[in-house]
């Protein structure tokens, strides 16, 4: 993969964990939308094809040595953009849940209004009529302990279809949450005062894969975000581990 | 309350053997044993002196020593599990940041080769 070229380039970064159904079409996709942004795919430890897959689709593809879950995988793609030099970086879930096409407007968002952070938000325009009701209620809560801490509210702070640049990109390297990093890297952006702005589009039935958040797993979820969210704004700094 | 301080004491000697033996074996890094042969020590010298250990009841407002002995082991027990947890998270980060630095690496060295 070849390092950015220049200031403002895009990268786009793909999760995958045994989405060899889906993952091809997703890459097709995306080069059809940006056929200049660099496709990395972060294939986490997949034991079906999804690296062959990910590769004959033209992408790069980072294959992690084991499974570290979905936040130590975009982790580890946000860790390679940065030190590649990328400064935005845009990531859609391998599951073809994200239409990419969506992908020019969270990019502008991102370059015009100087936002660290940008989310695609399924419920912005009364969307999301692909989310189930446990999800539903689970975003229903979170939206409500969000709103004070981030001091705006949040419509969809569940959605993986996020921006960032590179200054967030560098928090991220250093500080990024492990088991259901969404919600919690929202928190962490706030603790840099950083902003982060929401862009309205359709979310699309998964084409394979199962998602992370099952029924049986929703409470566990919502106890462990919850929990997560109170430790990151509790999150002591000053202490730098040797990494 | 002498039957419960001998089953403690035999109980203090058999962690100590248990762990004593993991070390040898290599099962437990000699680091990770100090906590465990630290919180044997303690119970085998609360179990065997009965002055110490209706002070402390004494100290605790409590009418029976035993009793004393019992909430002592367990906040032992209870220190010696918060530091392995944190001893258990710092490995876990530390394993993550390698992973992703083995993979990174990885990624670079057949980027090279396809370069060439």
């Amino acid at each position: 993969m070849r390092r950015a070229s220049g200031p403002n380039e895009l990268l786009i970064l793909i999760p995958a964990f045994n989405e060899d159904g889906a993952v091809a079409d997703v890459i097709r996709e995306v080069h059809q939308v940006v056929p200049e942004a660099p496709v990395l795919v972060v294939d986490d430890a997949s034991s079906d094809s999804t690296y062959e897959k990910a590769r004959s689709a033209g992408a790069d593809v980072l294959q992690l040595p084991y499974h570290l879950g979905l936040g130590g995988c975009v982790q580890a793609g946000y860790k390679l953009a940065y030190g590649l030099g990328y400064y935005y970086v845009i990531r859609v879930d391998g599951d073809g849940q994200h239409d990419p096409k969506y992908i020019p407007a969270l990019l502008q968002v991102l370059r015009e209004t100087g936002c660290h952070m940008v989310i695609g938000s399924r419920f912005y325009e009364g969307n999301g009529e692909h989310t189930s009701a446990v999800r539903a209620v689970g975003i229903w809560v979170f939206r409500t302990v969000l709103r004070p801490i981030l001091g705006k509210p949040v419509r969809d702070p569940t959605s993986g279809f996020v921006g960032v640049n590179r200054e967030a990109l560098e928090v991220f390297t250093r500080s990024f949450p492990l088991e259901y990093p969404e919600i919690e890297a929202l928190v962490v952006l706030q603790r840099k005062h950083f902003r982060f702005e929401e862009v309205p589009c359709r979310m699309r039935k998964r084409k394979a894969g199962r998602s992370t958040i099952t029924a049986v797993k929703s409470l566990y979820y919502i106890i462990h975000v919850l929990l997560g969210v109170f430790v990151n704004i509790l999150k002591f700094e000053g202490r730098r581990r040797k990494k | 309350m002498e039957r419960l301080l001998n089953a403690m004491t035999i109980l203090s000697i058999l962690l100590m053997v248990v762990v004593l033996f993991s070390v040898r074996r290599s099962h437990i890094r000699v680091e990770y044993s100090v906590s465990w042969l630290g919180a044997a020590a303690i119970l085998l010298v609360l179990s065997r002196s009965h002055a110490t250990l209706n002070w402390i009841a004494a100290q605790l407002g409590l009418a029976d020593p035993p009793l004393a002995l019992i909430i002592l082991v367990f906040c032992i027990f209870l220190v010696v599990i918060l530091r392995l947890s944190v001893i258990i998270s710092d490995l876990k980060d530390a394993n993550i940041a390698m992973a992703q630095r083995v993979a990174i690496l990885e990624f670079q060295i057949q980027s090279l080769h396809e370069e060439k």
